[in-house]
């Protein structure tokens, strides 16, 4: 059959359903839409973050929550030319594996950067909130990491 | 678990052997045929090539993903393609078809069937795979970023590059030769003799990877069967034996790993026992160009270790079969007398956090 008869449909698959999002988690969330950023202590008193309710090295419970941030250290990045229509940044961006100022693990966040030339690994990075009103509890409370010093 | 120790408990195992392989053309896009019309032809070749048919196995076993299809249960219109009628025990996982070959080679292992079916297949076209493989990330701290397969790679390739493990030369080193291998793959989807200086000049999708680092974007199938006992003898003259095997998972948490090694690739390796003899050829799956590096480092392959004489995951990367067609593709040389020791990788999740090693050999 050639191609121009095969038919076609759109069709969207949902799977709508709620979570509770439970003890750490949530607290990291409702953290955000406060305007801090929350990690968790793990075995040996390393702060994991973003927290959750394990250390995934041990497989432990974690304990207190610790205020980190809200300047890090770029672990690792990756620059988008032309940002997909999801993406949270509609113009030129980068992703980065951010390590905040008293944690010891990374997270994943875009930097707001001007270019390809503006980022590089061990960048200093600081987090840019959306304004408190606008701010719901989600990782999208975070607009963007900019660079440290106030370029972009 | 000691080396000794584990290497006792491999002596011990039930031997397994692949008696049959087959796979679909992969393609770019295939609208002419349903998930079950592109199995079909699959598993009657799968079953022709050692004479048998689905009276002669005892279990089944696929992998695949509702994801990609658009629709819940869609495993189970699948069966249609082995024939659900008389019912035989049948299982699932929602995973490449190298792991629905561990569950079907684990129940080998217990000893109460002799013979089993595995299949898998992926529609990779229908959907957008940059959403789709978005949502396979944590759901809370990852997925709601909507950080698309080829930036999470991105990142893993930039640290190999920090780390000083590799090079975009060395990642358009790799790709160039494995689509030159994959011209004498005749199911190879992307197959080219380009240099690498050609290479170097693509844009980049996303930096550090540019357009030759990355995987085609391929609808395909594949299926094996597996055989123990008698049948191992009957349906092949020179079984092609699984000595070892193992799968191994990390973290989900992107910033808690170091991205440019890979532990759960390790550890599944020494499981499996690639250490305890040569290795003539390796079948990684990797679907980005960088991961190679780090899947040759985890499994202590030397230079002289052929690395996917079929192209790869970067000639044809049907998703979910993928794994299983490197398992297919490394027990063919070992039939075919190329090799008498292989390895194969299947891997799973973002920058490979998921990891399964099998240990293929001759006799």
């Amino acid at each position: 059959m050639p191609e121009s008869e095969a038919l076609h449909a759109s069709h969207v698959l949902e799977y709508p359903y709620s979570r509770s999002v439970g003890p750490v988690i949530g607290a990291f969330l409702t953290g955000l839409r406060d305007g801090k950023l929350l990690g968790v202590r793990g075995t040996g008193g390393s702060v994991i973050v973003p927290p959750t309710e394990y250390d995934p090295a041990t497989g432990e419970d974690t304990g207190e929550l610790v205020e980190v941030g809200p300047g890090g250290v770029v672990e690792s990045w990756a620059w988008v030319p032309n940002p997909l229509p999801k993406h949270p940044l509609a113009r030129p961006f980068a992703w980065a594996l951010i390590r905040l100022d008293g944690a010891d693990t990374a997270m994943l966040h875009v930097v707001d950067a001007g270019g390809p030339d503006q980022v590089a690994t061990g960048d200093r990075v600081t987090v840019r909130f959306r304004p408190a009103g606008e701010r719901i509890g989600a990782m999208a409370d975070i607009e963007a990491f900019v660079p440290e010093g106030g370029a972009s | 678990m000691s080396a000794a120790a584990a290497k006792a408990k491999r002596a011990v195992r039930r031997p397994v052997s692949i008696a049959s392989f087959a796979q679909s053309e992969n393609v770019r896009r295939d609208d002419q045929h349903n998930e079950v019309e592109m199995l079909m032809p699959v598993v009657a070749e799968v079953f022709a090539n050692i004479g048998i048919t689905k009276n002669d196995i005892d279990f089944i076993c696929s992998g695949s993903s509702d994801y990609l299809i658009g629709g819940p249960f869609s495993f189970v219109t699948a069966l249609d393609a082995v024939g659900v009628w008389p019912p035989m025990p049948e299982s699932h996982t929602e995973m490449d078809g190298a792991w629905a070959l561990y569950e079907a080679w684990v129940l080998l292992q217990e000893g109460e069937i002799d013979a089993a079916l595995v299949y898998s297949f992926g529609r990779s076209s229908p959907g957008n795979l940059n959403e789709i493989l978005a949502l396979q990330l944590d759901p809370y701290y990852l997925a709601p970023l909507w950080p698309d397969p080829v930036s999470v790679a991105a990142l893993q390739a930039r640290a190999l590059i920090d780390a000083g493990k590799g090079s975009e030369e060395d990642f358009a080193a790799i790709a160039s030769r494995s689509r030159k291998d994959a011209l004498s793959n005749p199911k190879a989807q992307v197959a080219h003799d380009i240099p690498v200086e050609t290479l170097l000049r693509d844009e980049y999708v996303v930096s550090p990877l540019r357009r030759h680092t990355l995987p085609p974007i391929t609808d395909g199938a594949a299926a094996m069967v597996l055989a123990a006992g008698d049948k191992a003898r009957e349906w092949s003259d020179k079984p092609v034996w699984i000595t070892g095997f193992d799968h191994r998972i990390e973290t989900h948490s992107l910033g808690g790993r170091d991205l440019t090694s890979s532990p759960s690739t390790a550890k599944a390796a020494d499981v499996a026992g690639v250490a305890d003899g040569p290795i003539d050829v390796a079948e990684l799956h990797a679907p980005f160009a960088h991961q190679e590096i780090i899947l040759k480092e985890a499994l202590g392959l030397d230079d002289g270790v052929t690395i996917n004489p079929s192209g790869g995951a970067l000639a044809a990367n049907p998703i979910m079969s993928a794994g299983l067609i490197r398992i297919g593709e490394a027990a063919a040389r070992i039939a075919s007398g190329q090799a008498a020791r292989a390895v194969a990788h299947a891997t799973s999740g973002p920058c490979l956090q998921q990891n399964l090693v099998c240990v293929l050999e001759g006799e």
